[in-house]
């Protein structure tokens, strides 16, 4: 008789544990990255303290502290200060050595001065000269405040006289200042509100200085734009193909071919995309268009360049096998004995699609649909190709009749993420605005897929239950 | 081996041409090269409950798929001879499929509602034909849902999904939903199988009840369901008519030796 209590290697714990270990490996992993975006990405905008400097050789230095860094060879660490004054000291950043500082305080007169151009400046607030008036300390910061509230053009003339590290005056006329922060004097609460327009100032305004600040507006809604467009060339080819591959073809071979064809199309590399659509799309149809309807333009191309119609046609190529994948899941799990008794009732093979097969099939279209815009929304390789750009002189979507300008050129997050991080001149600047461009991209992402999760789930419920899992 | 002691032809069971609803004759239906109706030829009376019954595989249900010509679906499937509707080929080239569909109705195995409200789903057949003003639609549905003897259970809630119906009131909607439309014939398959017996009962008192409107022919796997509501029997093995007569006479007195042993259970 064989022993109950034999057991056999490896068991049934070990298979657990080694199943249970890769899905915690994974969500580490997953958890890590959000932090590390949410942290870099949202710290930038909390208002870091000015902190002024004496070093042992006598020298002051206005700063924020930004990070830190071992020196070589075990000399202690240096800490890097953002100083502004670009113009006196020749760059915005400063490296010192921890063991060079003689003593450090938080003089509540520190701020920081947001102008252009030359970028931002920090020193010490002497006074502020506007209408005759000569103010000091806290009544010239909130006159200052609420100076900058009026749009440029409605501010008095003024003066507002900084002193800098050095010790020696900055004058600086009011209507070159953008904005301005003294967060040595603000409480905790203040400095959150001025954290939570920091995260509006990025939101809604453009960039500046060459991508490394400001903004991502434009981009934000370049992004959008192109989506949209995208979805709406996308979503009838890929319902209707998916509904002939599905419901109308006759299931053959040639049927499996086309559709083993369309599955791997999802799997083409998608900077491929951008070459045909370059290929085809800009310099093919756009070219034709011009010495047809634009020739008077010639030889400046208008659409026969990269634009707003040409990278929405690309990537809707490029995500039309998501959609038809998805839609044909859809219709698949529909049970025959629906389209049977539809036909039974004397529904001509339309009236069953159209009153019965589709309503059924919306939440997998809509899935395939959102599935797509988020996938466009994070592509950059076909982008570079057919028609986005490092800064859109202007929005593709605005007041000028035809309002909508495919032709034009667009700004795109995933392009601009990419840009702030490698072709700008201020690396220290572009960190943050990089890690804030990518947290926005995934909490994108995220919502788009949550939409799809809760518009699935709320038509289901709708319909009365569901007639499969998943 | 005992089927083939007595291999006389079938008989023959023929109604007069004022009752007859449906006639088959010398009907073939073969999906690619494999044959699943040889040669049929029967009648089914109108107004009566006529039930096919047979093993699994015997060709009953797609001789019922045939009357509405619902296996045009299937692409493999290839037919020879002839089914009248009231005198009329039913594959005749002119004729309109759909029309053919609302006036042989059908219900299926398995309850399948559409994902809709009650009211919708006895609605559907009546707004594919034309713009009913709403009072007419409403009376039709529930003269429909009364029709079913689903109306007393459901007319507070008429709106609701149908989807959160037991699986007996989602057949009895089905049916509802198929006598909307008002057609002549009405075909079962197989209507109570997925049903408790409770449930079974209940349709069966329908079947009866719906006989005075229309004609109905009933397959089934359940013997005794057939001897309770039918009124004449066709028993098909292999796709042939084995033999078809009048319930009684079939169960109790069975012409031949292959019935009598399907009957009592002998030889499947």
């Amino acid at each position: 008789m064989k022993r109950l209590d034999r057991r056999r290697w490896p068991g049934d714990a070990l298979w657990t544990w080694l199943c249970a270990g890769c899905v915690a490996l994974s969500l580490f992993m997953l958890i890590t990255l959000l932090t590390l975006l949410v942290a870099r990405g949202l710290g930038h905008f909390w208002p870091a303290p000015l902190e002024a400097l004496t070093l042992h050789s006598g020298e002051q230095v206005i700063g924020q502290p930004v990070r830190e860094a071992p020196l070589p060879h075990g000399a202690g660490s240096e800490r890097l200060y953002f100083t502004g004054n670009r113009e006196l000291n020749g760059a915005d950043w400063r490296w010192v050595a921890l063991d060079d500082i003689a003593a450090v305080n938080e003089p509540e007169d520190a701020i920081r001065l947001e102008r252009s151009p030359w970028g931002d400046v920090t020193g010490r607030l002497a006074a502020l000269e506007v209408e005759g008036e000569r103010l000091t300390g806290a009544p010239a910061r909130a006159r200052l405040q609420s100076l900058l509230a009026l749009p440029a053009g409605q501010r008095p003339r003024g003066e507002l006289v900084l002193t800098t590290a050095q010790g020696s005056p900055l004058v600086q006329p009011l209507a070159t200042i953008t904005a301005f922060q003294a967060p040595n004097a603000l409480s905790t609460l203040e400095k959150a509100g001025v954290w939570g327009q920091g995260v509006w100032r990025f939101l809604s305004e453009g960039p500046r200085a060459a991508n490394t600040g400001g903004g991502v507006w434009p981009a934000i809604f370049g992004t959008l734009l192109m989506v949209i467009v995208m979805s709406v060339i996308v979503t009838p080819f890929g319902v209707l193909a998916a509904i002939y591959l599905n419901e109308i073809a006759h299931q053959n071979r040639l049927t499996r071919l086309v559709r083993i064809g369309v599955r791997n199309l999802a799997g083409v590399p998608s900077i491929v995309y951008g070459v045909f659509g370059l290929g085809v799309f800009v310099y093919g149809i756009g070219g034709s268009i011009d010495t047809w309807f634009f020739d008077e333009a010639l030889p400046s191309p208008t659409f026969g360049t990269g634009g707003l119609l040409w990278a929405s046609l690309t990537l809707a190529l490029l995500t039309l096998p998501v959609v038809i994948v998805a839609t044909e899941e859809g219709l698949a799990r529909i049970p025959d004995a629906q389209r049977e008794g539809a036909l039974a009732l004397g529904a001509t093979r339309l009236e069953m699609l159209t009153r019965v097969v589709l309503p059924m099939a919306t939440p997998a279209m809509l899935t395939g649909v959102i599935l797509a815009v988020a996938r466009a929304a994070g592509e950059v390789a076909p982008l570079m190709l057919v028609g986005v750009a490092k800064l859109a002189p202007q929005m593709p979507l605005d007041g000028e009749f035809p309002y909508l300008h495919l032709e034009r050129k667009f700004m795109h997050l995933g392009y601009h993420l990419f840009d702030t991080a490698f072709h700008g001149d201020d690396v220290e600047a572009a960190i943050p605005l990089v890690y804030a461009t990518a947290l926005l991209l995934v909490l994108i992402v995220l919502v788009l897929n949550l939409t799809a999760i809760f518009l699935r789930h709320h038509l289901r419920r709708q319909q009365g239950g569901s007639w499969s899992r998943s | 081996m005992v089927a083939f002691l007595n291999d006389e032809p079938a008989p023959v069971m023929t109604f007069p041409a004022g009752e007859r609803c449906l006639s088959v004759r010398d009907f073939s239906l073969a999906y690619g090269d494999k044959p699943a109706l040889k040669a049929l030829t029967l009648e089914v009376p109108r107004h009566r409950v006529t039930a096919f019954i047979g093993p699994s595989g015997c060709g009953k249900s797609t001789l019922l798929r045939s009357f509405n010509r619902l296996h045009d679906l299937n692409e493999s499937a290839v037919h020879q001879g002839r089914i009248e509707l009231e005198g009329r080929d039913i594959f005749a080239r002119d004729l309109n499929v759909s029309e053919l569909r609302r006036r042989v109705g059908m219900v299926f195995q398995s309850p399948n509602p559409f994902p809709m409200s009650i009211y919708e789903n006895v609605a559907f057949g009546l707004r594919l034909e034309r713009r009913l003003p709403k009072r007419k639609r409403d009376d039709i549905i529930e003269w429909a849902l009364r029709s079913a003897a689903l109306w007393d259970e459901v007319k507070d809630r008429l709106h609701r999904s149908a989807w959160q119906l037991s699986g007996g009131q989602q057949q009895r909607l089905v049916i509802a939903r198929t006598l909307a439309v008002k057609p002549d014939v009405l075909l079962l398959d197989e209507p109570a199988s997925a049903l408790d017996p409770i449930s079974t009962l209940k349709i069966e008192e329908l079947i009866r009840n719906l006989k005075n409107e229309l004609t109905l022919v009933l397959v089934t796997h359940n013997m005794q369901q057939a001897a309770r509501v039918s009124d004449y029997t066709a028993f098909l093995q292999q796709g042939e008519l084995v033999e078809y007569g009048p319930t009684d006479q079939v169960f109790t007195n069975p012409k031949r030796q292959r019935t009598e042993n399907y009957i009592t259970g002998r030889v499947i």
